[in-house]
């Protein structure tokens, strides 16, 4: 097999060696950047990326590169979008932009979706100046909108956007969907368009993240409670560590499949606002049920006190975890949650804890 | 659904509203709407703090502490001692909620 190698040197690249400024700054205005074109249509690939996304940390490096893209056969008055360079943010845009001709400028928020950027300031007032400087967006258009995802707004000052490259900014609908309406609709966005819903579809979609880190969390303390179940008078034997420590797995494995998935998906259904209350009353079901259904735990006080001091707790611990992905709670409100369930937490793993101990040396009769 | 009442941090002075309506537009929980050219509270419990109505605000007649609202990046800032921030993919250590 033969390699060529190719230069790819232009001249000037080659001026740019050893100096600061960016390759952007050396181009004249009339070799502005080019707008590559994109289709509304989702390949497998992206239906595969979309899922892998969805359970993993694939997420982290699903990216598009930044700059500016066009749908369609845009002109100087059509409207001009922004977006997020998740590709699954970018996606989402794409797919309902069928039949329209519009400009997309992608802004660099290191691959984090809209809304977070916006809470970091990576889709922000700077990044959205310079992204407008560096497309040379103004040399496409002959009008003086631009259109934001209104889930960008904690990121940007429209103020200073006007004042500082001309442009007014719009702020679009929460969902791509709405944007079609949008357009039809002369710009103007409704309520519905305004809000975000938080169905229960919308919940689910989330639940694979809430539990993929809880269960990395479930490797160690399934290892912990193995060494300690192998932990005899002679010495440490596994030979029953496996099948004493069967209640105990199986309370951790229903603590986190409550904490992350029931609660979530059955949130507006359990009593009470706290996150902590619901994943512990959540908790306390969930032991009930497990209690009730398996013989594992009776005749066993330690055990049902174990089962019932650390398994709402846990539940309560990880759907408290939940509130950094839903759509209507505020930082405030998580502190002061924190205030009282922390306390809480830790005298449960301690008292959890105690009891293990206790169960132990009473089954080996040291004392 | 609603979050716990009476902690948000949200506060607005309406005799400040030059009546833009940008507060109106990027609220993502309806919190403002617009009345007889003024911005008005519609009510505070529905505020997540996000910080887009103060950011959009040009006459500084909101504020608000905005941050996120995630838990384990609360607990870890605890520790830490540094602001909560959602890393996620940029590199940094802290949490991804």
């Amino acid at each position: 097999m033969k390699f060529t190698v190719l230069n790819t040197t232009t001249p000037s690249q080659e001026l740019q060696t050893g100096t600061t400024r960016t390759k952007i700054d050396l181009q004249p205005w009339s070799q502005r950047p080019v707008a590559k074109s994109i289709s509304h249509i989702w390949t497998y690939r992206d239906y595969s990326g979309a899922f892998l996304s969805r359970i993993s940390s694939y997420r982290d490096k699903y990216r598009v590169e930044p700059g500016l893209y066009k749908i369609g056969d845009p002109d100087k008055e059509s409207d001009v979008l922004v977006s997020a360079n998740y590709k699954l943010s970018f996606d989402h845009l794409r797919r309902h932009l069928k039949n329209r001709n519009l400009w997309i400028i992608v802004l660099d928020t290191k691959g984090i979706n809209v809304w977070c950027a916006a809470g970091k300031g990576t889709f922000g007032t700077q990044e959205l100046i310079q992204k407008i400087n560096q497309t040379k967006i103004l040399t496409y258009i002959a009008h003086k909108r631009i259109i934001l995802p209104q889930l960008g707004g904690p990121g940007v000052n429209a103020h200073e956007v006007k004042l500082k490259t001309g442009l007014r900014v719009y702020y679009g609908p929460v969902y791509a969907k709405d944007i079609p309406e949008y357009f039809d609709n002369e710009r103007q966005t409704s309520k519905k368009m305004r809000s975000s819903s938080f169905k229960i579809l919308d919940r689910l979609v989330l639940t694979p993240m809430e539990i993929n880190p809880a269960m990395k969390y479930f490797v160690y303390y399934a290892f912990a409670i193995f060494i300690f179940m192998g932990l005899q008078r002679n010495g440490i034997i596994f030979k029953n560590a496996l099948y004493d420590g069967l209640p105990f797995y199986l309370a951790g494995i229903v603590a986190i499949f409550t904490g992350a998935f029931v609660t979530p998906l059955l949130l507006p259904f359990i009593p009470f606002r706290a996150f902590s209350v619901k994943g512990g009353m959540a908790g306390i079901m969930a032991t009930m049920i497990l209690y009730s259904t398996t013989n594992m735990f009776k005749n066993n006080i330690f055990l049902t006190l174990f089962l019932y001091t650390f398994l709402p707790m846990m539940s309560s611990f990880i759907a408290l975890q939940f509130t950094g992905s839903t759509t209507f709670t505020n930082p405030s409100g998580v502190k002061k949650e924190h205030k009282y369930a922390i306390p809480v937490y830790i005298t449960g793993v301690v008292g959890s804890i105690f009891l293990l101990i206790i169960q132990k040396v009473y089954l080996l009769g040291v004392l | 659904m609603k979050y716990l009442s009476n902690v948000s941090t949200l506060t607005y002075d309406e005799s400040l509203c030059t009546g833009c309506r940008y507060c109106s537009q990027v609220c993502p929980s309806g919190v403002f709407i617009m009345e007889s050219k003024k911005a008005v509270i519609t009510d505070k419990d529905l505020c997540i703090e996000c910080g887009a109505c103060q950011k959009n605000c040009d006459s500084n007649a909101i504020t608000v502490l905005a941050g996120v609202g995630c838990s384990s990046a609360l607990i870890q800032s605890f520790f830490t001692g540094e602001a909560p921030s959602c890393g996620c993919s940029d590199g940094s250590k802290s949490v991804c909620c």
